[in-house]
């Protein structure tokens, strides 16, 4: 658009106006910047408005002026052109300054006290974080301990469980221990559980072939693998199933995937 | 004065340049001003208190924003309209619409202005009937093309050039 085009476009009278955006507003800026003619024209159309405005206004009382002069000294003494001497010297002021030095103080404190508060919130949820994990890191430690004390005595005898059909290459670790009355069972060579299905650990008596249910894993992973299941003193041989989630009366033999004799 | 001229004495802190500015624009204000009110008495008063805030802002304005005059006239203009709604006028625009600025010259009651609204009145009539509504909505109101267009029923498009032609046609008068 060429600056002619521009002009006549209208958009200098409502520059004018005061009805353009702001992005508009720049525009206007930058091509009176750039062009006589449209800085011209706009003082044209301002002379205009303004002779327009002054013409068809009413009288204008002469004390208004006065007036705004008195509101000017009375609220804003000090801050602008209008300079006037108080009757009652600067007192006032002062006061009036240090309220408000004052207000901005305790605004100031208020909203460190405010902030310091948020960050205590803050360390406090941490803190109890923290507190939570240590717990768990604690309980995680204890169990592990308490599976190599027993993996480690000398009463402790170990069942090795070999891989199956449905699993050749997977293998289980049986730890018993007749003082303690204790079993545990270290899961850590069985392949992850697929969804939905658990590692069910069977005691077997043999002859007739009596499979017992001593504990079901739910999540192999967790506690290193070690679990301790229930005693089973007669145990002559131990398997390990995969069953649906939450365990079966009796072993599916075909997912039978490690079994060892004692 | 020009308003540059104005404002550097402005910045300088010039003692006059309060008295300066007063005397370039109160008129031109107090005419928008009044245009929205129709009272004298609130209408000095919202005067008064656009000229308060003129001086307590001047900081704030800078001479990328627009002219002077338009940043001015935005406050006279809001001001008057922030009267109104406290005054629990009903502010639609559509109240506003009923009287324009043709109209303040009646309430000009003293004997000199009486003789100054003829005069005046006689060169506003010059002016065609919309180009006085259009002139009024956009430049005395503030109406927004969209409302301006609604409140005429003109054509959009139209609202920006329509006024240019009635501006222009203002110009011509003055310079008669």
């Amino acid at each position: 658009m060429d600056t002619a085009e521009y002009i006549s476009s209208g958009t200098l009278e409502f520059y004018v106006y005061g009805l353009l955006t702001e992005q508009e507003n720049i525009e206007v800026n930058k091509q009176a910047q750039e062009h006589e003619s449209v800085r011209a024209e706009i003082l044209s159309i301002e002379k205009a408005v303004i002779n327009l405005s002054h013409s068809v206004s009413p009288h204008l009382s002469a004390e208004n002026y006065e007036k705004i002069r008195q509101k000017l000294i009375l609220k804003h003494a000090g801050t602008g052109v209008v300079h006037m001497e108080t009757k009652r010297g600067m007192n006032p002021y002062i006061g009036w300054a240090a309220a408000v030095i004052l207000m901005f103080g305790l605004a100031i404190q208020y909203y460190k006290y405010n902030e310091v508060t948020k960050e205590v919130e803050a360390v406090n949820v941490q803190k109890s974080k923290f507190e939570q994990l240590l717990a768990s890191a604690e309980r995680k430690n204890t169990e592990t301990e308490k599976a190599l004390n027993l993996v480690r005595d000398n009463a402790t005898t170990t069942v090795n469980l070999a891989g199956q059909e449905a699993a050749p290459a997977a293998y289980a670790k049986v730890y018993i221990n007749k003082n303690r009355n204790e079993i545990y069972v270290d899961v850590s060579g069985l392949p992850e559980a697929p969804a939905g299905k658990v590692y069910q650990v069977w005691a077997l008596k043999l002859d007739p072939l009596t499979p017992t249910s001593i504990g079901v894993i739910d999540d192999a992973k967790i506690q290193n693998g070690i679990f301790k299941v229930e005693n089973n003193a007669t145990a002559q041989a131990f398997g390990i199933t995969l069953e649906p989630a939450g365990g079966s009366p009796t072993p599916t033999l075909e997912q039978l995937y490690t079994l060892g004799k004692v | 004065m020009t308003q540059e001229e104005l404002l550097e004495q402005i910045y300088k802190k010039d003692g006059k340049a309060f008295t300066a500015l007063y005397d370039m624009y109160s008129k031109s204000l107090y005419g928008v001003i009044f245009n929205l009110l129709k009272d004298k008495e609130e209408s000095e008063d919202v005067l008064q208190d656009v000229f308060v805030k003129i001086w307590k802002n001047i900081d704030s304005y800078n001479e990328g924003k627009g002219r002077f005059f338009t940043w001015i006239l935005n406050i006279a203009r809001n001001s008057s309209i922030d009267r109104l709604r406290s005054k629990g006028h009903n502010n639609s625009k559509k109240n506003l619409s009923a009287d324009n600025f043709v109209h303040i010259l009646d309430y000009n009651t003293s004997a000199t202005n009486k003789i100054d609204a003829i005069g005046i009145r006689e060169f506003i009539n010059k002016l065609k009937p919309k180009c006085i509504r259009l002139i009024d909505l956009l430049f005395f109101k503030g109406y927004t093309q969209q409302e301006a267009s609604d409140e005429l029923e003109i054509p959009l498009g139209t609202v920006k050039t329509q006024n240019r032609n009635c501006i222009g046609e203002l110009r011509t008068i003055l310079q008669e």
